[in-house]
């Protein structure tokens, strides 16, 4: 990348152009296909954190889907494609904190015991992070500084939650924008039903655990739901939707990086 | 049991649409939740136990062996009479003849998941013994011929009026005009009915949350005191325990039981907890004149040293089945196995083989809330990931599964044919969304599409996008010509 002629965020942290940290952005599989504009929203983040942001153009999925349907040859050979693309970077960033704890937690065990792949495993997974948390607990960041006007509430998607400890973070970021309330939902710290793979082998059961999410975020009266996984976003709000409910869908990126112009998740109105 | 669980997917599909069952399920959230937050809370080294206690299992686990012998050698100093039993039919055949010796038509049982394990009730009683469960859930569905939906709360998939007809059908002696609306006329009138029981029988037969190598002790933790009455007024009490019960010392269980009931029901401690050591001795006011345990392995000692090892912690608490999101939505029958819920989903495939029991490890949106709220810190998502593996190893994954991952794992595993791929395919669905940006159903998608709409693409992919505003950064003069 040509510094001169890009132009540079200015950054507290890093105020040197020439030294700020090289952050490789792994867009995720279904951010990539289905909301490329959350991408643009975590590339406008972490720049703005002060970092300059690659996207290493041989990444497709972190590998995921195989791990937990048991196939562990082609998830190895898809993390050592990540990996090797991957780890010459300061941080990787992954706009989901599933794809995230796949890298960071289950990537050093995937290779464990295995002299070559487990210390390259282990190093790059030291530098893997969640969008949201790598903002507030990287770069240290407390204020986006973008304006929102909207009453939402936020699902804590489990892999962020449980392998991750993603709880407090996005909220407090959340409530640095300007015109955001959080109207916290009952139990949002129970899964939306998605889990992966899950949603379509056991639709039926699927469908039972969603249809109780859609009812705790119809009952917190927030016009908006956001989460940081697009998974779970993409399974509530098609639930929502098919439900004939207003909420609006979105990744907590867009909210948090102001770009709310494009339709929310599975569109809007009923 | 008969083990069904390869009929998971259909049980479930019952079990949603039973409208009773969903009420009642709806009792596991509101009624252990909530209590067990409460009391791990109000214990600021709950977590610090936990860790003690794992490590607890880890070494005993490591010296089982040791730790057997030394606790059968201290129950017969006691006076008691350790019997190994490998399996569950030799167990069956060790009751069997202890009853038969002390001459009993009917035994009193305490709650046990191990003798459901080994299908006792009903060898018993095919035998001419017959079985009467004390424990108030466990009488209930041993009335109705049914089989625990839960390991500490066997009747949990009930409601006081199924209870209340069960009562009416099967207590003809009693006034018919009873009023038995309320819970508590049901305690009573099945205390009273069970009250004159433990004088019947010559044996009673408990199962055991821990066993003490250092002491030769069995305990139960009971809230009725069914299991204390169960044991010492009979004149022969049979502990079956498996051999994973085990733990080194006294104190130890001090430890373990500051976790069991915080975990279970939210109590800090189960209102009975029970040490029981050998028979009567001589100047006991009461007690069994024989104490015997059957100690079991049945799959057990296979486990040790593998990836399943970890799971032998497990103290039958009910936390990872209670916050389950699957087990919320269908209930422990559905399981089609002894044991319900995640903690069944890894246990069931280590005791009765992958083959009929897959859908278990699968059932599960590996939310991980399980292993949160596991005293004992038992990975269970990644031992029923380590299910799916050998599954897939030995083809037993269904095979449109199987198809559709290599389909999807070729394209992942290339990332340049993957681009262009996504670049055709996926413009062309974000068309097909049109102006709703949505599917309400989609050829090939029917799992998603059933119950809910599928969001459409935005447009062109990230990576389409990315390239572009790369290469007009290399070359502004492009965005011009373009």
């Amino acid at each position: 990348m040509n510094h001169s002629t890009t132009p540079t965020p200015s950054s507290a942290l890093t105020p040197d152009p020439e030294n700020r940290p090289r952050v490789a952005l792994f867009v995720t599989c279904l951010v990539d296909l289905f909301r490329p504009s959350v991408g643009f929203a975590a590339v406008k983040l972490i720049e703005d954190a002060g970092c300059e942001v690659h996207v290493p153009a041989a990444q497709t999925c972190c590998g995921q889907p195989a791990y937990n349907s048991g196939d562990k040859t082609d998830t190895r050979e898809i993390a050592e494609q990540v990996i090797e693309a991957f780890e010459g970077f300061d941080f990787i960033v992954a706009p989901s904190g599933s794809c995230g704890a796949m890298m960071k937690k289950h990537y050093p065990e995937l290779f464990a015991g295995d002299p070559a792949w487990e210390p390259r495993a282990r190093a790059f997974a030291e530098k893997c992070h969640e969008l949201v948390s790598f903002l507030t607990d990287v770069m240290m960041v407390r204020d986006t500084g973008a304006a929102v006007s909207a009453e939402v509430t936020y699902h804590d998607s489990c892999s962020g939650l449980r392998e991750l400890g993603i709880r407090d973070q996005p909220r407090k970021l959340l409530n640095a924008v300007e015109g955001i309330t959080i109207k916290e939902m009952q139990d949002p710290d129970v899964c939306c039903g998605f889990g992966g793979t899950f949603c379509v082998k056991y639709p039926d059961i699927s469908n039972a655990i969603v249809t109780k999410k859609t009812g705790n975020i119809e009952g917190s009266e927030a016009e908006m739901l956001l989460a940081g996984d697009l998974g779970c976003l993409m399974n509530m709000a098609g639930k929502l939707k098919r439900s004939g409910s207003t909420v609006e869908v979105r990744h907590v990126a867009e909210v948090l990086a102001g770009m709310t112009d494009t339709p929310p998740i599975a569109g809007s109105g009923k | 049991m008969e083990l069904t669980s390869d009929r998971f997917k259909e049980h479930a599909q019952k079990a949603l649409l039973d409208a009773q069952l969903q009420r009642a399920l709806g009792n596991v959230e509101k009624g252990f939740i909530g209590k067990r937050q409460m009391a791990a809370d109000a214990l600021p080294e709950f977590d610090a136990i936990r860790d003690n206690a794992r490590d607890i299992k880890n070494h005993t686990l490591a010296h089982l062996d040791l730790y057997l012998e030394a606790y059968e050698k201290k129950v017969t100093e006691a006076g008691g009479i350790v019997h190994w039993a490998e399996n569950a039919e030799q167990a069956r055949a060790i009751v069997l003849d202890i009853c038969r010796k002390a001459g009993t038509r009917t035994v009193n049982k305490g709650k046990s998941m191990i003798t459901e394990e080994i299908g006792l009730n009903d060898y018993l009683a095919e035998n001419g013994v017959t079985p009467v469960e004390t424990d108030l859930g466990e009488y209930i569905i041993q009335l109705r011929g049914e089989h625990p939906s839960h390991i500490i709360a066997p009747a949990v998939h009930l409601n006081k009026e199924q209870v209340e007809s069960d009562f009416r059908r099967v207590h003809t002696h009693l006034e018919a005009a009873r009023d038995l609306s309320e819970p508590a006329a049901l305690l009573s009138e099945a205390r009273q009915v069970l009250r004159q029981k433990y004088f019947e029988a010559k044996v009673g037969i408990t199962g055991a949350n821990f066993l003490i190598a250092e002491t030769g002790s069995s305990v139960i933790v009971t809230n009725e005191g069914n299991g204390d009455l169960t044991q010492t007024l009979a004149d022969v009490h049979v502990v079956v325990a498996s051999i994973e019960k085990m733990v080194p010392t006294l104190e130890d269980t001090a430890q373990i039981l500051r976790l069991l009931a915080r975990s279970a029901t939210g109590q800090d401690m189960s209102c009975y907890t029970t040490y029981s050591t050998g028979p009567r001795r001589k100047g006991d006011p009461d007690g069994p004149k024989e104490y015997h345990v059957v100690l079991l392995d049945n799959g057990r000692s296979s486990m040790l040293g593998t990836e399943y090892q970890e799971m032998l912690r497990c103290i039958r608490c009910g936390a990872c089945m209670n916050h389950c999101p699957v087990y919320q939505s269908v209930g422990g029958h559905a399981y089609g196995s002894v044991y319900p819920g995640p903690m069944g989903a890894v246990l069931t495939p280590s005791l009765n083989g992958i083959e009929k029991t897959g859908q278990l490890p699968n059932a599960s949106t590996f939310c991980g809330r399980c292993e949160a709220v596991c005293p004992m810190r038992i990975p269970l998502p990644k031992m029923m990931r380590h299910w799916r593996e050998r599954e897939f190893e030995r083809h037993l994954t269904p095979t449109t599964a199987r198809y559709g991952l290599k389909f999807w794992a070729f394209f992942a595993k290339r990332p340049k044919l993957y681009r262009i791929a996504a670049s055709f395919g996926i413009p062309a669905l974000s068309v097909l969304g049109g102006t709703k940006h949505r599917f309400r159903s989609l050829p090939f998608a029917g799992g998603w599409t059933r119950h809910r709409d599928l969001p459409a693409p935005q447009g062109r992919t990230f990576q389409q996008q990315w390239q572009q505003r790369e290469a007009l950064k290399q070359n502004p003069s492009q965005e011009r010509a373009a």
